[in-house]
Parts: C-alpha cells; structure tokens; sequence
C-alpha cells in the first residue's frame, strides 16, 4: 500500500461517499433540533439551526477577512531575509 | 530550612545533572526528575511554607493554593511529555535548557512573593530563548535574538511595575490588584508581553516555529500559561483583559488562516486559545477563573501534542510549510491519528478536554450577560476549528499526495504522543478528574443535551464552511507582516535613514571644515608666511632702528596708561 497513489480514501468514489455521509449527518444534526430542545441564553440562540448558520456564517466572515487582510499584509517568504541584505 | 523540597529546584538540579551524565542514565534522569518534581508539588500543603527575609523584604519562594498545584502540576507533567518526546532525539543542552525553563514555570506556580516571582520569571525568558537557539539555523539564532529582547524588556517593564508596588504599598506579595495606577499598569503590561497579547503577538509565532521539532513542544506549554496564571492571581477581573482577550481570539484565527508554515498555524493557534483564558480572567467570575485554569491545563496538554504531531512530521521529512506536505496519512497513520485527536481537542469538540473546559468559559460569558462577549466566544470556537481543528491535519495528512512517504515517529515520540491524546480524551470522557483540583467548587456540567447539540451544529458546519471555502484557502509561499513590522523594517529603515543622514551631514561638514581650514591656512599663510609680501607682517625682517622706535612707542604708551 506503501507507494500506492490511489489509496482507497483517495479515491473519487470514496470521496463521494464521504460527501454524502458528511452532508447526512449535518441534515440530522440540525434536524435533532427538532426533538432535543437548545437552550439560548440570549434568545437568538435558541431558534432552529442557529449554532450551524452562526457556525457557517462565522467562518465565511473570518476566510473572508483573512484573504482581505491577505491582499494588504502577504509578503513574500524572504521578505525580512532580502531587507537583511541591503544594510 | 524547608519543610518541602521545592520542586523547581528538583527541577534544576536535574537539568544540571543531564548535563552530567551519559546514555541510559541521563534517559532516566530526564524521565525521573519530571516525576519527582510532580511528587513534591503534591507535597506543598495550602498556604506559605516558608518565609526568608531579604533586604527587609519578606520572601516566599513556596506558596501553596489549589490552582498553584494546579499550574504547577501541569508544567510538570509537560516537563515529562516533552522529556519522553524529545530524550532521544534532542540534543542533552536542549533538554537541560528546557527543564530549567520548566523549572521556572514551575517556581512562578508558587512564588508568594513578587521578587520570587520575577526571578523564576526570567529564568523562564532566559533559558527559553536558549531553547530557541537550539533550533541551530541562523533564521534561528535571530529570532532567539528577537525573542530576547522582547521578553527582557518585557522583564524591565514588570520590574519597574514590582518595585512601584514595593515601595508605594510596603507590600510584595502576589495578591489580586487592579490596573488602577502606573506600578500596576506595568506589572499588568509586563505580564501581558509573556501573554502574547497585541500589540506584540509576533514574538511568539516568530520565535516558536525557529526551534527544533523538540523544542517547539516545550515552548508551547510554559511562558504564556505562566501569564494566565500570574494573570489569575494579580489580576482577576480586570475588565481590561476582556478586549484583550477578544482580540487575541480573533488575531489568532485570521492569521493562522493566511499561513503556510505548519507550527506557525500552531503558534498562531496558541495567541488564539490563551486570548480565551486572558478573556476569562477579565469576565473574573469563579466560573470563569475555573474556565482559565481548566482551559490552560487542557491547552497544553492538546497543544503540545499538536506540536508533537507536527514535530514528528518535520522529523521524518524535514517539510514544515503546508505547500509540500500532504497525504502523509498513508505512512504516518499514528501520527496524524494523534494529530487529529489534538485537533478535536483544541476545536472543543465533545468527549475531548477542549469542550468541557472551553464552554465554562462561554458559560461563564452568558451567566454574566456579557452577550457580545459569548457570541465572539462562539463565532471563535468555530474558527479554531477551521483554523486548527481542519486546516492543520487538512494540509498535512490528506490534501493532494505529496509522494513524502516517511516512516512514521520514532517509538519515543509516538509514547509522548498517545499518553497526551489518552489524556485529551479521558479528561474529555471524565471532566471531574479535572473539575476537582480547580480552585473554585466546580458545579458546572458540561454534557447536556442542548450544549452538545449547539456545538455539534457550530463545529460540523465549520467543517463544511472549510470544504466548501477551500479554494480560497489555496496555500501560497508567503508570510504576513504583523505589528514587528513596526521594528523590524520600519524602525529599521529610519535608524538606517538617520544613519545615512548622520553620514552625509558629516561628509559635507567635512569637506565645510576642510575648505575653512584650507582658508585660514592660507590667511596665516599669507601674514606668517615666510613669503615676502607686504601682507606678511609678522614674517617680515625688520630693521634694528623701526624696531627700537616701536618699542619706544610701545614703552611710553604703556607708562602713560598706567600713570593714567
């Protein structure tokens, strides 16, 4: 298996099957709302799917942010090495 | 002179001796002292156990508390993870190093007085910045540099903070205060410098990825859960650390999310997890400091097996940056296993340490009201599993095959690594082991329904925003600029400026002060000069008569002056 490039996890049919698994259990986890009460502590917090929107959204607004922040702050790898050499 | 045997000095003395012996003896010293200093922190009963008068000043190099032995139990036990990790591969001084920085965590944990803990406090800048050095590159050896500075004169501030105390209250004891005059300002600053928190961040994702693989497993336990813990004894409730916490959550998040560099996502990581406890601290609730102590105890157990993880990785391949690992999961099942596990951990997901000591802080953030405070809290804790949690074993073990096909981790560091993942998750399975040692009565309990449900949601819907987002993810060869900036290119560039000022003015003063030379020179010339020219007056031959007559005249003008 050592030098197998097609590792069975890597394979497109694994990966499918892995989508389709992850995406059941983000269905039912939401889902599970419907029976097991949350308690909010702010009321927002307690609607239906709050935390996997809050989660989602969260995380879109940080990736965002960062590539925004990535545009001005990016340097190359020897940025401070190649300043070194022109004292 | 002590009823106990202070377990940092236990600690020194082994780093001591390390250095000492050879072969199988120095294995099981670097094993041993670790487990001798944890028996002795268990020896230290409640209150100060001894006091040493210096300089009119009484001294308490041990003071026992729950959350001391807590701290302090900690560090030992990291001393031992590290030690087991690293004894076969690090080199004896790294090791030495190491456990006499330890030892000074360890003496910070029962330092009753402030001058004890300044001393132990800058053992631990000392010989961490000689296990940066360790790391033997020069990129190495500058950072150590930076390293230095920044905690010396993060020394220097708290040492201006300490002596303020000293002598405005009489009283050097650690005991809570409040940011309320300039001596505590800088104790609070010199503090929040070992704590990472902004606006000097940088030193610790520039220092800590520079050391060995070895060495970063230390570095991650001790210099900045030493700040949460001075922070929980001088300055609980300070509402000042709660916007420094924030910030450090969320600095931690986007920075990691733009590195490339495997520990310095890792390090990143560490600004990010102790601007939760620094933020627990400011909330200052009981609920709040056991959320601190419990989090910290929990952090460095999961951090320091990422790091061993990761460690274990540029062990084997000698890779540290995201862009040339991947698909190491096929050779180095146990490592990535253990990375994962440290991954889950530090997301906080249920049944590892990290969400049944991280969510006392949310709930101590929603007991207080503190709305703004819990949902940053939450929208953080699904940043850390983007950023840690999937980014870290994403890149490193799956993605695209990077053809690596190392061995996996040496017996050694595999043992450190599965003793800290079985920890990870019985103190996850089991939080009352932890609970119980915490300062403060523990009623708080973290497996309900609705807690797990609601983290549940956030954490697997970060994982699909982290699929889903990953082309803008796509890892690039590039670093970030962070406040050291400021020193490192800008402060630089107007030395250099004014350097370069300095040179000019002093050239063309030179070539002034020359041609103003050249022209007095050529003035003296001209009246001195042995050249016969009416101007040359002084250099003139004169007949023996003019000069009698002008010593005549000279000779009456002076008599005449002085009648007058």
């Amino acid at each position: 298996m050592n030098d197998d490039s097609s590792h069975w996890l890597t394979r497109p049919a694994t990966i499918r099957k892995l989508w389709w698994g992850f995406s059941i259990v983000l269905a039912v986890i939401v889902a599970a709302q419907l029976f097991i009460y949350v308690k909010g502590y702010f009321g927002v917090d307690g609607w239906f799917g709050f935390g996997a929107a809050f989660g989602f959204l969260s995380c879109l607004a940080m990736v965002l942010v960062a590539k925004a922040l990535g545009f001005v702050l990016k340097r190359n790898e020897d940025y401070y090495a190649a300043g070194d050499d022109d004292v | 002179m002590f009823e106990v045997l202070p377990p940092a000095l236990i600690m020194v003395a082994g780093a001591i001796l390390i250095g000492l012996l050879r072969g199988h003896w120095r294995s099981l010293l670097v094993l041993g002292t670790p487990l001798l200093a944890l028996w002795a922190i268990w020896q230290i009963p409640d209150g100060v156990v001894a006091t040493v008068n210096f300089l009119g000043y009484p001294i308490e190099p041990i003071e026992g508390s729950p959350l001391r032995r807590l701290f302090a139990t900690i560090f030992a036990l990291m001393a031992f993870g590290g030690g087991l990790y690293a004894f076969r591969q690090a080199k004896w001084y790294e090791l030495s190093a190491a456990f006499i920085y330890a030892a000074g965590a360890i003496g910070v944990s029962f330092a009753g007085d402030l001058i004890t803990f300044f001393l132990y406090w800058e053992l631990m800048a000392l010989f961490s910045t000689v296990v940066v050095w360790c790391g033997g590159t020069p990129g190495a050896r500058a950072a150590g540099i930076r390293y230095a500075i920044m905690h010396l004169l993060g020394g220097v501030i708290l040492k201006v903070g300490i002596e303020g105390v000293a002598i405005h209250t009489g009283s050097i004891d650690v005991q809570p205060m409040l940011a309320s005059n300039f001596d505590t300002w800088m104790i609070l600053i010199g503090i929040l410098i070992n704590a990472a928190a902004p606006p000097v961040s940088a030193w610790l994702s520039d220092a800590y990825p520079e050391s060995s693989p070895t060495g970063s497993v230390f570095l991650s336990a001790f210099t900045t859960k030493t700040a949460v813990l001075a922070l929980i004894l001088l300055f609980p409730g300070e509402p000042v650390l709660i916007g420094v916490g924030l910030f450090m959550v969320m600095y931690g998040i986007i920075y990691a999310l733009l590195e490339n560099d495997v520990r310095r996502i890792l390090a990143y990581s560490i600004v990010n997890q102790v601007g939760f406890m620094v933020c627990a601290v400011g909330i200052g609730t009981q609920m709040a400091l056991n959320g601190a102590a419990a989090h910290a105890f929990a952090h460095i157990l999961y951090k320091a097996l990422l790091f061993m993880s990761a460690g274990a990785v540029i062990y084997r391949t000698g890779f540290s940056r995201c862009t040339d690992l991947g698909g190491l999961f096929r050779t180095m099942p146990l490592t990535a296993v253990c990375g994962i596990i440290g991954a889950l951990a530090i997301s906080g997901f249920p049944l590892t340490s990290g969400f049944t000591t991280k969510t006392m802080i949310s709930q101590a953030a929603a007991d207080e009201s503190l709305v703004f405070v819990y949902f940053m809290l939450a929208a953080a804790s699904a940043g850390v599993f983007l950023h840690a949690g999937i980014k870290f074993p994403w890149f490193v073990f799956f993605q695209k095959d990077s053809g690596l096909r190392p061995k996996d981790a040496p017996w050694n560091m595999a043992a450190a690594m599965v003793l800290l993942s079985g920890l990870c998750i019985l103190l996850g399975v089991f939080p009352n082991l932890l609970y119980a040692y915490l300062p403060y009565p523990v009623e708080y309990v973290p497996y309900t329904a609705s807690k797990v449900l609601f983290y549940l949601q956030l954490l697997l819907f970060s994982g699909l925003a982290f699929f889903l987002l990953l082309p803008l993810m796509k890892r690039t060869l590039t670093i970030s600029l962070d406040t050291d900036w400021l020193w490192r290119v800008l402060l630089f560039r107007i030395a250099r400026a004014i350097y370069l000022a300095f040179a000019t003015l002093g050239t063309a003063l030179q070539t002034r002060v020359g041609n103003g030379l050249v022209a007095i020179r050529a003035r003296a010339e001209t009246h001195f000069g042995a050249k016969l020219t009416r101007a040359g007056v002084f250099a003139r031959a004169w007949s023996i008569g003019t000069t009698a007559l002008w010593i005549a005249v000279l000779l009456t003008a002076y008599v005449l002056v002085y009648v007058l």
